[in-house]
């Protein structure tokens, strides 16, 4: 069994109950599926499905429990930072304490805010661009496995092992063999190399989708924004993520094999390493915040009632992002002695990009500007990432100043700086797409009160966790302590704890949102697929919209197509249907994905006769699954008259 | 479909929220002990005056923008039917020219900054002076500390008074601080945020810092690069004292008097620089009367332990062309990450028989001589008006034309250079 024996159980109290806890759950979960006969419902209708917006919904699920997953870490973080003086141990060890903190970063920029922007576009795009699918429906799947893949590996490091204890970009040599000996490392690697393999699948498939796919008329420059946003993220995984993977393996073969490449003899050099995580890593924080821009421009225009103001610049400033991301990793180690002129070449680059940035800001503000604003919750977050974004993009443009970022580097300044991005960014925008899209993906809109009662827990509960920390920062107090000597400082630290306590109130606020939506459906049930005036394809469709998407493809002649279409008054067609060429689902993607946890797992424990059978099982089953020519169907016309005529239905009533 | 008008959001209150957010920081900001914006050393607080400035500059748009989101989330709420709609209104050539060029404009200025203080403030620049009014004597001679980061602990080796300390360290005020930086392990970073800003410390290499402290202080550095289980409490006293009591503070090591809650360790020798890197925490302050020589670049070298090859001296033999066959064998010796943290050195320390003939074979091939870092100090310079550009010579404008006539009648005997201007003259008028 490698070295997977019963000490790799948890022993730690806390865990353990952790553990108790989760199998606990985890059983009776199982137990509710098996009594309510859902599995095989699950199997068909979800796992082994192709349609891209249920892979998407799949995303966002994942998403979501790994978020509360990430949260879980952060808040201990809070409570051990906010008792750990005076001598005070606190409650976590350092074993424990560490494995926290890289499995919070890890998770949340793997596992949370990856799956809910891929689940985004996955969701979206086809619809914007009046496609049926994706150009490759089946690796849609296989990438979504994957991801989930990884997902499951980090899961398993919680009670079998233990994780990193490294910081979320395991920096040589401490995550080398010599001073990180056990799984932990391991399992950091093999989860993020089978998560990466998903992320750059669905990064080609969502390039050729963008650029093969779009509906007759819609040319690049008609691209609704989303999708430009959309199409240049993918781009930037595509170049970035290989770069990761190269990365891991070395740090693989340094770990498994013996090599040099970043120890600190026989000429290995962890400065390499540093580059290179970095070169993927500065890319990756704007493959997460592209497709939010985009989703911000989109509510901002809808919401305003208006077009969104200089489109053509909001493109280039895209592209600019996109070109520049590239340019910059150094500024995230200014402080390891390279020389004034390259950082401060890297220093200037850093700052170049706020200027598309900001362009984009004003981009949104001319769209508000003459508009007519509807605050409903998806343009309040929007306005309360306006709002939170430019004091975070300040602090980095700060960051970027190299002498400024010897005095700020590591501390607490820059954990609020990137939070207050991330959080302020990504992370309402992608609450922002929730409550602008839900109504689209399950034909009924979320509740608002409960909506508000998030937004204002979340929103003030930000402020109040990331403010102390700014403040610490500037009075010198580095990332990733677990006790201080300095009781002074403790109150700020309470204040903090004290955001994280509102914002677990917003999540929670958030989870009830869901769960009151659901439950009255039919009050908030949205009949016409159009419930905000929307300006793009999607709302053209019934919410939800039909498996075969469009029965007919539409035709664009403008860049907010579907506003286009209600202004001229363009009657949709009720009849002249034809049968429908549809990708067939496969649970190939499941097993494949399957087999590769294994191999991750045997190749984390050293179980080499189980890896060895893992890898030829996901060759052959690869292979295998080559000679099943069951890939597509028809959907009859009878089916597509008959979707369609319930749909003239619902619409009729709607109008009534 | 929904009815057009929503309600609107109150939005003054978030503005009213982000205004007293903003006072409050301000208070707390005067009210707590912001080291990096107030420090005691003269580089930390020309970084700490940037952090300032270039706040400022960002201010400028920063302030501007949000008070318009503001003032359009309130102007244009749907329920305002006042305000004009211009639903197709998408375009304006002046406005796209200013959303450019107005964040352009704070970036040039911003750009010029970060150039001129990123070289001014380059840690491996000798500081060009003690503070703002009193520039280095030129006889200065900047007193040098040998820091080596360990786990889980700071090592000083003061080579100028021939003492060591862990986990304290003392300086004089007002003289050029010279700092050189190693890592014994892992990657960490040697920060005193009241005396300047920090650079890694990383192992097999040396960074260096330059800097002064200008007041008699006691604060606290640290380590800012997370390291291991150890890290939190890798911090070290950090003391700012006269140059009559750091002389007086050398003789105390030198006599072997311990820190208060300290302790002496005697002689710093390559034994006992073993033992001290064994992984520890919560080191007490510990002087050491004297020093083996050399132990600073035997560390970089990652040769202290004895039988093991220095860095320098294998990469020598590699630039050779290596030892061949002979190469090969038991590369295991002089390995240096082998054991890790877990049993540092404990190999070498109780050598085998086996173990003892492989020795033998590395050190006749060894000769166990670090070589130093090389020194990439950079000089500051005699005058610092030379990189603000004041008194500098206006640029001259050099006259393009008649440059290209010279180009093409200077060659006049040499037929080759002719023909290849002559086509070259040719291609521009194409």
């Amino acid at each position: 069994m490698g070295r997977l024996w019963w000490d790799a159980m948890p022993q730690e109290p806390i865990v353990l109950a952790t553990f108790v806890v989760v199998a606990l759950g985890g059983a009776a979960l199982v137990a509710a599926l098996t009594y309510f006969k859902l599995w095989g419902y699950l199997w068909k209708e979800w796992f082994t499905s192709v349609d891209h917006k249920k892979i998407g919904i799949m995303y966002m699920i994942l998403g979501l429990i790994m978020f509360l997953r990430g949260f879980a870490d952060a808040v201990m973080m809070r409570i051990q930072q906010s008792i750990a003086f005076n001598g005070n141990e606190g409650y976590l060890n350092a074993h424990h304490y560490d494995q926290i903190f890289t499995a919070h970063g890890v998770i949340m920029i793997f596992f949370v805010a990856m799956p809910f922007v891929t689940g985004l576009m996955n969701y979206i795009v086809p619809l914007q661009i009046g496609a049926r699918d994706v150009s490759f429906p089946f690796l849609n799947n296989f990438s979504f496995w994957m991801t989930t893949a990884g997902a499951v590996l980090v899961m398993a490091s919680l009670f079998i092992g233990e994780f990193a204890q490294t910081g979320w970009l395991a920096y040589p040599p401490l995550s080398n063999l010599a001073y990180s000996p056990w799984v932990g490392v391991d399992y950091y690697i093999w989860a993020l190399q089978i998560a990466g393999v998903g992320t750059l699948l669905s990064g080609v498939n969502l390039i050729a989708t963008i650029v093969k796919m779009r509906a007759p008329g819609m040319t690049m420059m008609r691209m609704p924004i989303f999708t430009w946003t959309a199409l240049c993220t993918n781009i930037l995984i595509v170049a970035a993520f290989p770069v990761l993977t190269a990365v891991m393996t070395m740090l693989t073969v340094d770990r498994y094999l013996g090599f040099n490449f970043f120890t600190n003899d026989f000429g290995g050099s962890p400065m390499m390493y540093v580059n290179l995580i970095w070169i993927w890593g500065h890319p990756e924080v704007y493959i997460l915040i592209l497709p939010l821009f985009g989703v911000f421009s989109e509510v901002t225009a809808t919401f305003s009632g208006k077009r969104l103001f200089g489109y053509s610049s909001m493109v280039y400033a895209t592209l600019v992002i996109t070109i520049l991301s590239y340019l910059v990793w150094l500024h995230h180690f200014f402080t390891m002695g390279s020389g004034a002129s390259v950082n401060s070449f890297f220093g200037i680059t850093t700052m170049v990009i706020s200027i598309p940035t900001g362009a984009k800001l004003f981009n949104w503000l001319f769209t508000m500007y003459r508009g007519r604003i509807r605050f409903d919750l998806p343009m309040m977050w929007t306005v309360a990432f306006m709002l939170t974004f430019t004091i975070g993009g300040m602090t980095g443009v700060l960051l970027a100043v190299p002498p400024a970022d010897f005095v700020l580097h590591n501390s607490l300044f820059l954990i609020a700086h990137f939070h207050n991005v991330i959080i302020g960014g990504v992370l309402f925008g992608i609450f922002a797409a929730i409550n602008f899209w839900w109504p689209k993906a399950f034909g009924f809109r979320l509740n608002e009160f409960w909506g508000k009662v998030s937004f204002w827990l979340w929103v003030p509960g930000f402020w109040f966790a990331f403010m102390p920390l700014y403040i610490l920062g500037l009075m010198g107090v580095t990332r990733r302590m677990r006790v201080f000597d300095d009781p002074s400082i403790q109150i700020f630290f309470i204040i903090a704890a004290f955001g994280a306590l509102m914002i677990a109130g917003g999540i929670g606020a958030m989870l009830v949102q869901f769960a009151v939506s659901i439950w009255k459906r039919e009050e908030l049930k949205d009949e016409t697929g159009d419930p905000w005036n929307g300006r793009t394809l999607e709302w053209s469709t019934s919410s939800p919209p039909p498996e075969y998407n469009f029965a007919f493809t539409p035709i664009v002649h403008d860049i907010d197509a579907w506003e286009d279409m209600k202004r001229c008054g363009v009657e949709r067609p009720t009849t002249g249907y034809r049968p429908i060429h549809m990708p067939k689902g496969t649970g190939t993607g499941l097993i494949l994905a399957g087999l590769s946890t294994v191999l991750g797992f045997a190749m984390i424990w050293y179980i080499w006769w189980l890896a060895a059978v893992s890898f030829l099982g996901v060759i052959g089953y690869a292979i295998f699954h080559t000679f099943n020519y069951k890939r597509d169907y028809h959907i009859p016309v009878e089916t597509v008259e008959a979707t369609e005529a319930a749909r003239t239905r619902q619409l009729a009533a709607a109008g009534a | 479909m929904r009815p057009p008008e929503s309600r609107p959001k109150p939005r003054q209150l978030t503005a009213l929220a982000k205004v007293l957010a903003a006072l409050s920081l301000t208070g707390a900001l005067s009210a707590c002990n912001t080291v990096v914006l107030n420090p005691a050393g003269d580089v930390a607080r020309q970084q700490g005056d940037l952090v300032v400035i270039s706040t400022l500059l960002m201010l400028l748009i920063i302030v501007p923008v949000m008070a318009a989101t503001v003032l359009f989330a309130w102007r244009y709420r749907a329920s305002n039917k006042e305000a004009v709609y211009q639903p197709d209104w998408d375009h304006s050539t002046q406005l796209e020219l200013l959303i450019w060029t107005a964040p352009l404009l704070i970036i040039i200025c911003l750009g010029a900054l970060t150039w001129v203080t990123t070289h001014l403030l380059d840690p491996y620049r000798t500081i060009g002076r003690i503070d703002a009014t009193t520039p280095v004597a030129a006889n200065a001679k900047p007193l040098e500390v040998e820091v080596v980061a360990l786990d889980w602990k700071w090592l000083f080796i003061y080579p100028e008074q021939g003492v060591a300390t862990v986990n304290e360290l003392v300086v004089p005020t007002g003289r050029p601080l010279q700092f050189k930086i190693t890592s014994s392990s892992v990657m960490n970073s040697f920060y005193v945020p009241a005396m300047a800003g920090q650079i890694y410390a990383m192992p097999g290499m040396e960074t260096r810092l330059h800097a002064v402290v200008n007041k008699p202080i006691e604060t606290v550095g640290f380590s800012a690069n997370y390291s291991g289980a150890g890290f939190s409490n890798m911090r070290f006293a950090t003391h700012a004292v006269t140059e009559a009591d750091f002389a007086k503070w050398t003789a105390d090591v030198k006599a072997g008097t311990p820190a208060t809650n300290g302790e002496t360790g005697g002689n710093l020798d390559r034994a006992a620089y073993l033992e001290l890197e064994k992984p520890s925490e919560k080191v007490p302050a510990t002087r050491y009367a004297t020093v083996a020589p050399n132990l600073y670049d035997a560390i970089v070298d990652m040769c202290v332990e004895p039988g093991k090859m220095c860095m320098s001296e294998m990469m020598a033999l590699d630039a050779r062309g290596g030892l061949g066959k002979a190469g090969i064998r038991n590369v295991e010796m002089l390995a240096y990450d082998k054991h890790g943290r877990e049993a540092a050195a404990t190999a070498n320390a109780n050598p085998n028989a086996a173990i003892q003939r492989e020795l033998a074979w590395v050190r006749a091939l060894c000769r166990q001589m670090p070589g130093s870092a090389p020194d990439k100090t950079v000089k500051a310079p005699a005058n610092l008006r030379s990189l603000t550009g004041a008194g500098m010579a206006a640029p001259q404008s050099l006259p393009l034309f008649g440059k290209d006539e010279q180009a093409l009648s200077a060659p006049k005997g040499e037929p080759v250079a002719a023909n290849e201007a002559a086509h070259s003259s040719q291609i521009s008028r194409n």
